[in-house]
């Protein structure tokens, strides 16, 4: 077995710094108590301001003014270590969050379908960056050694034991997971590197130091085998982003949702399903958010269709008042099934089939503004119709001709003697709905030359309504 | 210089080269009506380009022309997309005319969102023919259209106001339809001068 650890040296800093647009900007993540606030990390920028982890808050504000302070939230970085374990599912069964700030992945077993090692990491790697996270990677034999190894190297993969035992000699004494005290210990005793320790007869160390110490080294050469727990997906997604400053337009959110769309499709790839409905919650600083409902035909989970509909939604609403942080949840998951294509298609390339067509138009124009439309067995021309798609082929029935366009209110005729074509044809339906008509239909001729479906109320000679153009 | 040169002798010598016309390729889509498919020089509706329909005023056989169209196009299962219609499609006539309803897909909308979704529905290809009504449309909508139809392989059919005959169009058949008399002319066809008798609407049927 092989195990891949995947390393992320500032997990709560990429946490914070995916969520804003201006990554590059000086940033500063602080903890404590309001009496002593220390800086927990900082990303380039600020450290090229002088600034470093562990400097007080106000040494720090002496020496600039120019960074942004970002509270550091435990919560937000565990959310952020279990969604990148949902993402590692992809592509290993066995994903470990045994340690902090790592991802253990079993690899194994996906080499058949991620090819070589290389390429595999190669796609990681593109993935991760895409995400927005730093990251070392390392391969080894057994999953405590690619651990230790990823605290000294990137990009290592090691194979047989005996390179992992050369590997981990070259390790220095105090990296490799060892208590503090035994450490310095060993240090002490003139021990620099694991290789001086390994040489050591096995007696010797039993006898000096706890037992721990010989179990945590037989378990780095893969002696000893290690019990990790491992990650099972949720059934749901929930990711909110805090925007830390006070949004009221709808081109400012688009960047947190563009991420919020993007982690929601990696994770539905993750767990193999799609989503049929999802929704956006726009917190307020005070008063309930305000709730987007993002809903289609269909499971889907392409990301960039999720943004552009989410986007859809999200433009027609008002934004009420200033929004602080962006929620995105989707409780109904269900099966994806993508969908069948041909693979000699003459379609040229920007097809899109006619259900993303009608999720893409409804998003933007509303959701009653794509329809289809079925006839309905009723002489009443204005029942006659439904805006809804027929299930089953109806049969024209013959009788006298028709208008193709039926106004969608009556209205008052301009000319007071139309030449009449043909009629009257009375159509008298309706008593028993309350919707009782009494109508004589005349095919007209307007000045014009246009034709014309016009009525007047049955035996009367009132004045002429058009409800209809032979077009 | 002054000499007058029989014609004949210069084609004969073969000093003048004569050009042929060349026949265009048929259309894979005739409109329907025998009249009107004489008159066009591919004898169809352009495929995969836009087609303007300059109409006077409701009523005056607008939609007569395309009704064959349309029943060919969902007969074999093509989707046709109605964009903005003025009024409502009245099934009993639509369905006399052949027209499966069950194809049709009706879009709401008005102004720039009009000329938007027709857009993406001629670019995505998956409707065999794309309607669109735009009261007010510029030179440049038409041209996207244009493109949009091109790169979706799609028929697009806009229908303009018969006032708009007066500016210039990107599309490649212009038709004007007349209400008095009911007659149908030929503004522009690509591939061909525009034959100049117009062609009566009562032949159309």
């Amino acid at each position: 077995m092989r195990w891949a650890c995947v390393l992320l040296p500032q997990l709560a800093l990429d946490a914070v710094l995916r969520g804003r647009a201006d990554s590059a900007a000086a940033l500063a993540l602080v903890s404590g108590s309001p009496q002593r606030r220390v800086l927990r990390a900082v990303n380039a920028a600020a450290r090229a301001l002088g600034l470093r982890p562990g400097q007080s808050l106000s040494a720090a504000q002496a020496l600039s003014r120019d960074f942004a302070l970002v509270e550091y939230d435990q919560a937000q970085v565990e959310r952020c270590q279990r969604f990148l374990a949902a993402w590692g599912y992809r592509f290993s069964s066995q994903v470990s969050l045994d340690y902090p700030r790592v991802l253990l992945l079993e690899i194994e077993s996906s080499l058949g379908l991620f090819g070589p090692w290389p390429r595999f990491e190669a796609r990681l790697r593109e993935e991760l960056t895409s995400l927005g996270f730093r990251h070392r990677i390392v391969a080894a034999p057994n999953p405590l050694a690619a651990r230790i190894l990823a605290n000294a190297h990137d990009g290592l993969a090691v194979a047989s034991p005996e390179a992992l035992r050369e590997a981990l000699g070259r390790m220095p004494i105090e990296r490799v997971g060892l208590a503090g005290e035994v450490a310095s210990a060993l240090a002490r005793m003139g021990l620099r590197r694991l290789r001086q320790v390994l040489a050591l007869p096995r007696e010797a160390l039993a006898r000096r130091f706890p037992a721990e110490v010989l179990g945590h080294l037989d378990s780095l050469l893969g002696q000893r085998p290690l019990a990790l727990e491992f990650y099972a997906p949720p059934d749901e997604f929930d990711q909110r982003i805090e925007l830390n400053y006070e949004v009221e337009s709808h081109q400012a959110l688009l960047f947190p949702l563009r991420r919020l769309t993007a982690d929601l499709a990696a994770f539905l790839a993750g767990r193999d399903s799609g989503v049929q409905r999802f929704s956006l919650h726009l917190e307020h600083a005070e008063g309930a958010a305000s709730r987007v409902a993002v809903g289609l035909l269909s499971a889907e989970r392409e990301p960039a269709m999720l943004f552009e509909l989410a986007r859809g939604r999200l433009e027609q609403q008002q934004v009420v008042a200033p929004v602080r942080g962006l929620r995105l949840s989707a409780r109904d998951l269900p099966r994806f099934v993508p969908e069948h294509r041909q693979l000699f298609d003459q379609r040229p390339q920007q097809a899109l089939p006619w259900e993303q067509l009608r999720e893409r138009l409804r998003a933007r124009l509303g959701d009653d503004a794509v329809h289809g439309l079925c006839a309905r067995a009723d002489h009443r021309p204005e029942c006659a119709w439904q805006p809804t798609e027929a299930s089953r082929p109806t049969v024209a029935s013959g009788g006298p001709p028709r208008p193709g366009w039926l106004l969608h209110q009556p209205q008052a005729l301009g000319e007071s003697t139309p030449r009449i074509l043909a009629g009257p044809e009375r159509i008298e339906s309706g008593w028993w709905d309350g919707g009782d008509v009494r109508r004589d239909y005349y095919l007209i001729e307007m000045r014009g030359g246009q034709r014309a479906w016009a009525y007047r109320p049955a035996g009367a000679s009132g004045p002429w309504l058009l409800h209809g153009w032979f077009a | 210089m002054g000499a007058v040169v029989a014609l004949d002798a210069l084609l004969d010598q073969r000093r003048v080269w004569k050009g042929r016309p060349t026949s265009q390729p048929a259309s894979a889509q005739p409109t329907g009506h025998a009249a009107l498919d004489a008159l066009l020089p591919t004898g169809g509706w352009p495929a995969a380009a836009l087609s303007e329909i300059l109409y006077a005023a409701d009523g005056c056989g607008e939609l007569r022309l395309l009704w064959p169209t349309l029943a060919r196009l969902t007969a074999s299962g093509e989707r046709v997309a109605l964009v903005a219609p003025p009024h409502l499609p009245y099934p009993p006539a639509w369905q006399a005319a052949g027209v499966d309803l069950r194809r049709l897909a009706l879009i709401a909308a008005s102004g720039r969102e009009a000329l938007w979704a027709a857009e993406q529905c001629l670019r995505s290809g998956s409707c065999g023919a794309v309607l669109c009504w735009l009261p007010q449309a510029d030179d440049r909508a038409l041209r996207r259209l244009q493109v949009a139809a091109e790169t979706g392989q799609t028929l697009a059919f806009a229908y303009r106001p018969l006032t708009a005959a007066r500016n210039p169009s990107p599309a490649a058949l212009r038709l004007a339809v007349d209400a008095c008399p009911a007659q149908l002319r030929v503004l522009k066809c690509r591939g061909g001068l525009p034959p100049a008798a117009p062609l009566s609407l009562a032949g159309l049927g």
